[in-house]
């Protein structure tokens, strides 16, 4: 039986009346994909967000590596081993390419400072494929290695558990496959990720295991598989079509 | 360091040592002059060190300064002069560490409106207890000479360069930096971002307060309404921003020209030193977004690609 390193338990999150996560449970063990998927508005991004600090949630329990992380500051949360992109890309503007990478190694989870920073995001550059491009500003880049500028960042804190926010989205049809191509590479290395996605092809060629929100509560949860012939999700989220 | 960075602090010493020869040149007008820039030197580059990076615009540089001169006013007669300016910037780095963890957790407009409100503030709490104590404005009178003034300011500007410097060099200036890119960012990548920009405001705060305790002996009489005067912080906002807050050198090159102008206006047309500030802000604004600093980087860009 595979570690466990990211455990959710009885989650919920209310924004006045609105619930927006109800009572999820779920667990993340190293080196697994896990994908969040579901409707728009049934509450991933808000799970993203709670698991990475940017809010506390309203009750229940994450632990990382067994330790409490709820409602902990989302720096605190970074150190100890969370890593995220945002569903909107967030560069650093002011700062070149390179710069933008040392960013997350200089206060991560395992910290890097000068020379040994720059190497680690050199190394991190060329493994997202943008090994070319270090010492450009970030205005001049392209939509996907905007997104691959993130992902670098979000690698170079060396993060127990990899947040991705819609990572794939916006991407052209030649992007996107080098985009599942990247994430796939990531894990092969034995990265534990989870992976919030409406591209159903990623989600199957990635994906270990999938949960399926729908208005903020857990409706299924199992292999990408089974999940999507899963009568109640079809209902749910993808209609007849389960390729929609 | 790199073979540059030793040039650069062997051209900024030799230039620090020129500078401290003057009054050996002149001990009236222009060693006046000299000392305001020094003055604002100090003031304008440490304002830079925190609201260059962060972006967040303090104005709150007159409770500090004020605070400072307030500090001699009271101790100069029982304490020996040299630990007055350490006991003022001790106050000021708490006052803007009291003051950075309340209101650095606002950001944009709410952060500015604040700082103003902030010199307001200490201002009128001083004229309450003096208006209890039945006392007013204070007399400073020492032998303390304008000569003696301006050493000391240069020296607290050598200090604040080198600071800034290590700082510039540091996790902490970086993490500044990352800050006033995108905090959002900056708290996701593991920095502490309230920690950091309270640390770098009670650094510019402390400066601030040492400036106003150096200088309370030069103005001889002093009272809340002029120790605190806001005017004194725009000006500062105003000199650094013209300069340009990229780099280091940056306020000093705002300064210079800023002084000389102020100073040409406020002798030939008094009434219009307000004029001078408003216009200056639009050519910051319309024509010089990143200051002289801005300024060279661009010309630098169009006129150096041929080298490349």
């Amino acid at each position: 039986m595979a570690r466990v390193v990211l455990e959710v338990r009885n989650v919920t999150k209310r924004f006045g009346g609105l619930v927006a996560v109800n009572d999820m449970s779920f667990d993340v063990t190293q080196h697994e994909v896990l994908g969040i998927i579901g409707p728009n508005g049934s509450g991933k991004s808000t799970m993203i967000n709670m698991i990475s600090g940017t809010f506390p949630p309203s009750a229940g329990v994450i632990r990382l590596n067994g330790q409490d992380v709820a409602g902990k500051p989302a720096h605190r949360i970074a150190q100890m081993g969370v890593a995220r992109t945002f569903q909107l890309v967030r560069l650093l503007p002011e700062l070149t390419v390179i710069e933008n990478v040392v960013a997350g190694a200089a206060f991560g989870h395992r910290r890097r400072w000068k020379g040994e920073a720059e190497r680690y995001a050199q190394t991190l550059l060329d493994r997202v494929g943008l090994g070319g491009v270090m010492n450009v500003p970030v205005s001049s880049l392209t939509y996907i290695n905007t997104k691959r500028v993130e992902l670098a960042r979000a690698l170079a804190c060396e993060p127990e558990v990899l947040l991705l926010d819609e990572w794939l989205a916006g991407l052209n049809p030649t992007e996107l496959q080098t985009g599942i191509d990247l994430i796939r590479s990531l894990r092969e290395d034995g990265r534990t990720v989870i992976l919030v996605e409406h591209v159903m092809d990623a989600i199957r060629s990635l994906c270990d295991r999938c949960v399926v929100m729908s208005s903020g509560c857990k409706i299924a949860e199992g292999t990408p598989a089974d999940v999507l012939s899963d009568a109640e999700v079809i209902r749910a989220y993808l209609g007849a079509d389960e390729d929609a | 360091m790199s073979a540059r960075e030793i040039r650069n602090l062997i051209l900024s010493a030799m230039a620090f040592g020129v500078v401290a020869l003057l009054p050996f040149y002149d001990t009236g007008y222009i060693l006046s002059i000299a000392t305001t820039m020094a003055m604002f030197t100090v003031l304008a580059t440490s304002w830079a060190l925190f609201s260059g990076p962060t972006h967040y615009i303090s104005l709150a540089t007159a409770a500090f300064f004020g605070l400072g001169t307030f500090v001699t006013g009271y101790g100069f007669q029982t304490m020996p002069y040299w630990s007055l300016p350490l006991i003022a910037g001790v106050l000021g780095a708490g006052l803007a560490g009291l003051v950075g963890m309340v209101t650095l957790r606002l950001s944009g407009v709410y952060f500015v409106i604040f700082t103003l409100g902030l010199a307001e503030l200490v201002r009128q709490l001083v004229t309450w207890v003096q208006n209890r104590t039945g006392q007013r404005g204070m007399y400073v009178l020492t032998s303390i000479t304008e000569r003696d003034i301006y050493w000391q300011l240069l020296g607290m500007a050598a200090l604040v360069f080198l600071v800034g410097w290590l700082i510039g060099r540091s996790r902490l200036g970086f993490a500044l930096r990352i800050i006033g890119n995108d905090e959002t960012v900056a708290k996701h990548s593991g920095i502490n971002t309230a920690l950091a920009k309270v640390l770098l405001f009670m650094v510019s705060g402390a400066a601030a307060a040492i400036v106003g305790a150096m200088l309370a002996p030069r103005y001889i009489y002093i009272e809340p309404s002029t120790a605190f005067a806001p005017i004194l912080s725009f000006q500062v906002v105003i000199m650094a921003l013209l300069g340009g807050t990229g780099r280091l050198w940056g306020p000093v090159a705002g300064v210079i020209p800023f002084t000389l102008l102020w100073e040409f206006i406020s002798r030939h047309a008094p009434n219009q030193t307000l004029l001078l500030l408003g216009l200056a802000f639009l050519l910051i604004v319309y024509v010089l977004p990143g200051g002289v600093v801005g300024l060279q980087a661009r010309l630098k860009h169009r006129f150096g690609q041929g080298g490349h």
